[in-house]
């Protein structure tokens, strides 16, 4: 009888798959387990086997078309079977890949169909449980379902771990490619130096991230491995809310010793004025430089923890938001980023700026204090972790000490990439800025 | 006449390997071959003079024996009994490629073969009969490549006092003298023998050091080896005034700014190989070769001519056998629509049995400064090795060439005993790219020449032990 050939889930967490080749042409014979094609999975290029003996009678997917798994893509028949009728019909299941010949009515669930791809083929992880060793091939993950040929040679890339050469990771860390990224032209998809090598920096974030660092040096961060509380929570999360699952944190600062310390300083002479948002863009870029593991960036199998501080800006133009760069901000003087903050937001203004000016940031800043938002949120602008919205500055009534009084006070909101930053990682951050801002002499400190 | 899938035309290394790996997948095969299988591999090359190196390498441990305790009566040598025995395990591997052939039921097709048109090949057997055959899905072309004299400078083959390596493998006895022309693997190790058993060895080579295309380390500690064996050796050498004589020949050949006369019983040609691309009807084809004469393929051992593919020496450098097997088998999966890995042609291991062996994979340090790398170099000698003095052989040593920033391997050279069965670790380190830092890891037991390699690794990290 005829067997359908599926695009097979071959990665737990492949939804659909590009086929890139076929190996073998309409008209050849094909035994069970024989690689008819090659498919590019979410990690690698793969290849999806036949499941029967026959002849490949129909190739239903041109090479190059992605398609979804349990999409029929071929027959595989005897040499004279009439199989007309079988294409238009046999829309499989989504989810449920490659039924077994051997039990045709009945649907397997989706993840056994998964495991039934082969015992061989790693370990289907459920999400919440971290990566376990690929199972035993001797133990069939479930019972019922049939052991499917599986060439021996296949050793796909089990979930979570991407096959990669050694020296291509060396390559990949230093330039700031994601591996996961990455098609491995090597043995079985495995990535090796020259996939690196062809790698845009950054991989494939890079096209859709305008603002991934274009300068970073080694020495200048630390990526951080994730490790499996980090991954589940990544995983869990962005099914929750979106790709960034973003969550906020407000505090309001009081600006009171701020306003003295500008006035203080706008008494000694009119060059040494700076406003509000100098002094904060300075307190935030100390705040960054004491917590790298806010100033950081999500790299999808890593994290990458900033030791150097590069603010961005959000500036609104005519042609919509653009965020120049203020470089290494937590060294320069208040002077020197009250100018640089100017400049850039008059040239963002004119269209002036250059790609290195609003490239490279490892944190960013929103403020719409003075079109008197009270508070608000910010969108965070990928690949990096953090962004925090400015308010206006206003007199508030508040208690100190038991008495009303009247204080200037701002609400800083931080939105927070919680793949990287938990809840409590922020509110600590938030804490350091708040001693900063509410005791501005710490600035020189 | 016969209908086949695939037909290859010689049964060497390339053919036969890629003969079987096609049987294996399904094809029905032939090998048209007119001498024995096995190629100038098993009959004229590899197998019978690592036979003979090994007798010669027994000759020269024996003159070390007393020193471990262990002295031989009258030791003689008879070159004419090494040579049987290297004829004998000539034939037996030969052999063993004709069961390898019934066992996957290849078919052997002896004579001589011709293409003749597409998809179809002529044979002319022993018996001076014509056969078609037909090769429905491919014809490889495997023909490997043969001696070659040096015409040009009256070195023509003689067969008696100008001899190939063909001759130098079925001599009688051992020459009285002997001028070696060409020191590359062939030339390098046919001294290394005849000076095992006695003969007067001069070696001559053009270029400025024996073994050429070794690293210049591993060249210097084998001229070293060979001179300290009284092993004449000559480099950037040029040679003139060839007269051949009956029983002798004559030259002169100037070197480091001298010329002198020289006279020797014979001269054994050692400058290379030439492919064998005449009278196969490559031409009648239109099968196009290179500019240096070897058919030229591309990556999938495809010529120009659709079902029509090469293989081996004749399909271009580097000629080694190990090559050759490694395109038999890729071309057989690309015939039989399987997915090859494309072959690497940077990590095609170099092995040359003189004693000292050498053996090396990637490049030569001259070539990474030619390409202008960052790199660093780890090298251990065998002389601090615990495992080498307990043989008593303490010559040689192993070279890391790393890149400077990744680590990774960019060239590998051991010189020494046993060297040639060691450098596949760097071999398998090179192919999978791991760095120097993974050979450290890799625990390697004591006391083994091996550990040569961990510390020339950890050398190049700066960190050796013991040295």
């Amino acid at each position: 009888m005829a067997t359908k050939v599926f695009m097979e889930a071959l990665s737990p967490t492949m939804e659909e798959g590009k086929l890139v080749k076929w190996l073998k042409n309409e008209g050849d014979t094909v035994k069970s387990g024989d690689p008819l094609g090659e498919v590019e999975t979410d990690k690698a290029i793969m290849e999806l086997v036949a499941r029967g003996d026959g002849v490949l009678r129909k190739r239903l997917v041109s090479e190059g078309a992605s398609v979804p798994v349990g999409t029929l893509v071929g027959v595989i028949a005897t040499k004279d079977e009439n199989i007309d009728d079988l294409p238009a019909g046999a829309a499989a299941p989504p989810g449920a890949p490659a039924p077994q010949p051997e039990k045709p009515d009945v649907p397997a669930p989706a993840v056994e169909a998964q495991q039934s791809t082969g015992p061989s083929r790693g370990t289907p992880v459920p999400a919440p449980q971290p990566p376990a060793p690929p199972r035993p091939p001797a133990a069939p993950p479930a019972a019922s379902a049939p052991p499917a040929p599986v060439p021996s040679q296949q050793q796909p890339a089990t979930s979570g771990a991407v096959r990669s050469s050694p020296l291509a990771r060396r390559l990949a860390s230093e330039r700031g490619v994601d591996l996961g990224t990455l098609q491995g032209s090597g043995p079985n998809g495995r990535i090796i130096k020259r996939d690196v090598e062809n790698a845009p920096a950054g991989g494939a974030r890079a096209a859709t991230a305008p603002n991934a660092p274009a300068i970073s040096r080694e020495g200048d961060y630390q990526d951080v491995p994730l490790n499996n509380i980090r991954k589940v929570i990544a995983k869990r999360l962005s099914e929750s809310i979106g790709p960034i699952p973003t969550f906020y944190l407000t505090v309001e600062l009081d600006l009171t010793r701020v306003m003295e310390m500008r006035a203080a300083m706008a008494e000694l002479g009119d060059e040494f004025k700076v406003s509000v948002n100098d002094v904060l863009l300075k307190a935030i870029s100390i705040a960054l430089s004491q917590h790298p593991e806010v100033n950081a960036h999500w790299l999808g199998d890593r994290i990458r923890n900033f030791n150097r501080v590069h603010l961005g800006m959000a500036v609104a133009t005519d042609d919509g938001l653009i965020v120049p760069v203020i470089w290494d901000a937590d060294r320069k003087g208040m002077a020197q980023i009250s100018r640089e903050a100017k400049e850039l937001a008059k040239r963002a203004r004119e269209r002036k700026l250059k790609p290195e000016e609003f490239t490279g940031s490892t944190f960013s800043v929103s403020n719409l204090g003075m079109f008197g938002i009270d508070q608000f949120t910010a969108i965070i602008n990928p690949p990096e972790a953090g962004i925090l919205a400015i308010g206006t500055g206003e007199d508030k009534l508040v208690v100190v000490d038991g008495e009303p009084v009247v204080r200037k006070r701002v609400r800083i909101t931080m939105s927070c990439d919680h793949r990287v930053i938990d809840g409590a990682v922020g509110a600590k951050f938030l804490q350091t800025l708040r001693r900063l801002v509410e005791n501005p002499l710490m600035l020189v400190y | 006449m016969a209908s086949f899938d695939v037909i290859f035309l010689g049964g060497g290394p390339a053919g036969y390997v890629g003969a079987i790996r096609c049987a294996q997948l399904g094809l029905n095969t032939a090998v048209v071959e007119r001498e024995g299988l096995g190629g100038t591999c098993v009959l004229w090359g590899c197998i019978p003079a690592k036979a003979l190196l090994e007798a010669g390498h027994i000759a020269d441990r024996l003159k070390h024996a007393p020193e471990f305790g262990v002295t031989p009566g009258e030791v003689k040598l008879d070159f004419g009994v090494a040579m049987k025995r290297s004829r004998a395990v000539s034939s037996q591997n030969s052999k063993g490629v004709e069961f390898l052939f019934k066992k996957n039921k290849i078919t052997w097709i002896r004579g001589t073969a011709k293409l003749a048109g597409k998809n179809s090949v002529s044979v002319k057997t022993a018996d001076g009969k014509e056969e078609k055959h037909d090769a429905k899905k491919a014809v490889v072309i495997s023909t490997g490549s043969r001696v070659k004299g040096l015409p040009q400078i009256g070195l023509e083959l003689n067969k008696k006092t100008v001899i190939s390596s063909d001759e130098a493998l079925i001599l009688e006895k051992a020459p009285k003298s002997i001028i070696i022309v060409g020191a590359g693997a062939v030339g390098s190790e046919f001294a290394d023998v005849f000076n095992a058993f006695g003969s007067q060895v001069t070696l001559v080579e053009v270029m400025p050091s024996v073994l050429p295309v070794e690293d210049a380390d591993s060249s210097k500690e084998v001229e070293r080896s060979f001179r300290k064996r009284g092993i004449a050796v000559l480099t950037g050498a040029k040679i003139s005034n060839v007269k051949v004589g009956k029983d002798s020949v004559s030259m002169s050949i100037e070197a480091g700014g001298e010329k002198k006369d020289f006279k020797s019983d014979i001269v054994l040609v050692a400058a290379g190989r030439a492919p064998n691309v005449e009278d196969i009807g490559l031409k009648e084809q239109g099968v196009q070769l290179t500019e240096r004469g070897f058919v030229k393929i591309n990556e999938r051992m495809e010529t120009n001519v659709k079902g029509l593919y090469a293989i081996g020496d004749v399909a271009g450098p580097p000629m080694l056998a190990h090559k050759g097997e490694r395109e038999g088998m890729i071309v057989a999966e690309v015939i039989a629509g399987h997915h090859a890995q494309v072959l690497d042609y940077t990590n095609i291991p170099g092995a040359t049995y003189c004693h000292p062996e050498v053996a090396s994979v990637g490049l030569t340090e001259q070539q990474c400064k030619d390409k202008k790398l960052d790199y660093k170099v780890g090298k251990f000698p065998f002389s601090a090795n615990g495992r080498a003095r307990t043989s008593g052989e303490t010559e040689g040593f192993v070279k890391i060439i790393r890149g400077a920033k990744y680590g990774e391997i960019l060239g590998a050279h051991i010189v020494g005993a046993h060297a040639t069965e060691m450098i596949h670790e760097l071999v398998l380190a090179r192919t999978n790219e791991f760095t120097v830092e993974e050979i450290d890891l890799a625990v390697h037991a004591h006391p083994t020449l091996s550990e040569a390699i961990a510390e020339a690794a950890l050398d190049s990290l700066g960190k050796m032990i013991h040295a």
